[in-house]
């Protein structure tokens, strides 16, 4: 498993290749990346600040990959997040897996995403016309992670 | 001592990211802790009416019923907001 937080960008290819590195188990690679989008609740957003908890982020993401990895039948998870000043268009998050199949790596990569957005301690705030302002935490995505319980 | 955290939002409201205080007698859980920071008056009033306030202690997700004890790190937050 690789976790990191990072204010640099990151290059999807050479992240899979290297993730994949040749290992002819691998039948599956699911991937999301999430981006900056330039508009949120109404309002056109020209730039974001994404702020962590160093220390607790890293181990909390460990702790999400880890928990996907006890679920589903996975060989490997790669999560990269990005900190600091985005604009729009900029990649935020990474998160890949690889499987022997497809079902089990897109579930994998899901849950992933979906507990990442609930549980791994990050805030984004968002510059608007009107001023920055902190983004809130949506109901959907506690739904969404809820969905995972069991 | 603890040391306490203050991420995001609460960051600016409250004016500093990180204090130490000596662990305050008859505190033995986040929310009595909670307590004590709303107690001290002024702008730490507002941690009691944060919606959805969200805690960690030692880096871990924590509630209030979670024991605090010397020594240990004690975040406050928003509802977190990655992805």
């Amino acid at each position: 498993m690789t976790i990191r937080v990072q204010e640099a960008d990151f290059d999807v290819g050479a992240e899979l290749a290297a993730l994949r590195a040749d290992d002819a188990r691998i039948g599956a690679v699911a991937t999301f990346v999430g981006v900056v989008r330039d508009v949120n609740e109404g309002a056109g957003v020209s730039e974001m600040t994404l702020e962590h908890y160093p220390g607790m982020t890293e181990k909390a993401l460990e702790a999400i990959v880890a928990e996907a990895k006890a679920r589903w039948n996975i060989f490997d998870a790669l999560v990269i997040h990005r900190v600091g000043r985005l604009l729009p268009t900029d990649q935020i998050v990474f998160v890949a897996v690889t499987g022997a199949h497809r079902g089990e790596a897109f579930a994998a990569c899901e849950f992933v995403m979906d507990y990442l957005k609930t549980r791994a301690p990050f805030w984004k705030r968002e510059v608007t016309p009107a001023g920055a302002r902190w983004v809130d935490a949506r109901e959907t995505d506690d739904s969404a992670a809820e969905r995972w319980r069991r | 001592m603890l040391k306490i955290l203050y991420f995001a939002s609460l960051r600016e409201t409250l004016g500093q990211g990180a204090e130490s205080v000596e662990l305050p007698a008859g505190v033995t859980d986040v929310g009595a802790l909670l307590a004590f920071l709303v107690a001290r008056g002024g702008v730490w009033e507002t941690l009691a009416a944060v919606k959805n306030l969200r805690f960690a202690v030692n880096q871990e997700m924590a509630r209030r019923d979670t024991p605090v004890q010397g020594g240990d790190e004690v975040a406050f937050f928003p509802p977190v907001t990655g992805g």
